[in-house]
């Protein structure tokens, strides 16, 4: 259990997806100027990957790895190069079908977090928790946990800059500075604050 | 080669270097870029694989673009997109072991790396395949510029070296530059990217971003200039 617990603080915190891998970041630079919108991407990332990691890693251990193919009698086999095109369609078919149960569901949750889900697909965090399960060996119960991890820190980094940027939107920016610019620099500094982690052993 | 590059597609290719450069215009890419910028070296390969990797799949893409129908071209596009990958990645593996264990997962990301799609989808899906080759040489070269800018600054600052040759004596070992441990670490890259987008701008007044409050003159009273 605590191994579980440890892992899940490394993911949110250590290792946090957007500040210290820089994945997502195209659209975590673009969705990131209101807090409500920032909150309901980050919650639909984190479903997905949530989803996600854990049945690339199913698809993983049982198909793709090396002598995975040993239950059907086929010895010798390892296609984990097809990882990467089994990945990104898992992904691509999981956002389909979740989008496909909201809307015949949950139709009030659809409507909240429909407009981000085709975001999704393309958003490089989500295909990265996957690679990144895939290249440090997760068993099934740590993938779950990496998952959960993974997609919490990332809603919370996306939320709190969209807080930041809330604010900054009354600063006096140098013209060339505005927008983008700092909001590069805002982002470096919070990936700062999170490098204050970094120390922390569990 | 004079006759394959007239003006237009010279213009194709040279445009999205400076004036619609893909990271700091489009914003597009930085997803799976800046973690590789450490080192020169990694950022030389990794900009490599991206630029032939845009322009192949614009190539594919485009050649095949009037048969792909409409509501599933995503799924195309991705499949044609991540086979590229693969090849690049299991190349690498090959021919490159200790480049590609630096790079890890940051190559499979190219797939879904947004400037890849993105020409795809804006620029392929609407144009013959010898300029969408181009486009994609174009877009992979403006984002490789800025790759190669801020790992210059990383690696020169970071441990006095570039591409892995000592610039800097350094002072364990009696020298005189102390190397700058940030510079190694993740935030720095997002400070050099957020500089270079200022000098880039402030060159070219014309790509500052609108501003939604304007700050009032003081000294004029409260109606102030809008």
């Amino acid at each position: 259990m605590e191994a579980y617990i440890s892992l899940f603080v490394k993911a949110v915190f250590i290792e946090n997806l957007a500040l210290s891998f820089f994945l997502g970041m195209c659209t975590f630079l673009a969705v990131s100027k209101k807090i409500s919108t920032a909150m309901g991407l980050g919650v639909a990332v984190m479903l997905v990957q949530t989803i996600t990691v854990p049945a690339n890693n199913l698809i993983y251990h049982s198909l793709l790895k090396e002598d995975a193919l040993s239950w059907m009698g086929i010895t010798g086999v390892d296609l984990s190069f097809l990882a990467l095109l089994s990945s990104i369609g898992m992904i691509a078919a999981l956002v389909q079908i979740l989008e496909m149960i909201l809307d015949k569901f949950f139709p009030a949750l659809h409507s909240a977090l429909g407009i981000f889900l085709p975001l999704i697909t393309v958003n490089c965090a989500i295909l990265g928790g996957s690679l990144f399960m895939i290249e440090r060996d997760y068993n099934f119960g740590e993938s779950v946990t990496y998952g959960i991890g993974s997609g919490f820190g990332w809603a919370l980094a996306i939320t709190v800059m969209a807080g930041v940027r809330e604010k900054l939107k009354y600063s006096d920016i140098p013209a060339g500075l505005q927008g983008l610019g700092i909001t590069f620099i805002t982002a470096g500094l919070m990936s700062l604050g999170f490098m204050a982690f970094s120390g922390i052993q569990l | 080669m004079s006759a394959i590059l007239n003006s237009e597609s010279k213009k194709v290719l040279i445009k999205p270097l400076i004036n619609e450069n893909p990271i700091t215009l489009q914003v597009l890419g930085i997803c799976s870029a800046l973690a590789v910028t450490s080192q020169m070296s990694t950022s030389l390969i990794m900009a490599l694989a991206l630029t032939s990797v845009t322009a192949c799949s614009s190539a594919a893409i485009s050649s095949i673009r009037n048969h792909i129908p409409g509501s599933i071209r995503i799924i195309v596009q991705m499949t044609i997109i991540a086979s590229l990958v693969i090849v690049v990645d299991q190349i690498l593996k090959a021919f490159a072991y200790e480049i590609s264990k630096q790079l890890s997962v940051f190559v499979g990301l190219i797939i879904t790396n947004c400037i890849v799609m993105g020409r795809a989808e804006a620029y392929a899906m609407k144009n013959p395949p010898l300029e969408s080759f181009i486009d994609g040489v174009g877009n992979g070269l403006g984002y490789s510029l800025i790759l190669v800018i801020v790992a210059f600054f990383r690696e020169l600052l970071g441990s006095g070296k570039l591409l892995g040759i000592e610039v800097f004596h350094l002072s364990k070992d009696g020298g005189w530059y102390d190397p700058n441990g940030l510079m190694l670490l993740p935030p720095s890259a997002f400070f050099i990217i957020g500089l270079i987008i200022w000098v880039f701008r402030q060159a070219k007044p014309e790509q500052c971003e609108h501003v939604d409050f304007k700050i009032m003159d003081i000294a004029h009273g409260e109606g102030g200039h809008h």
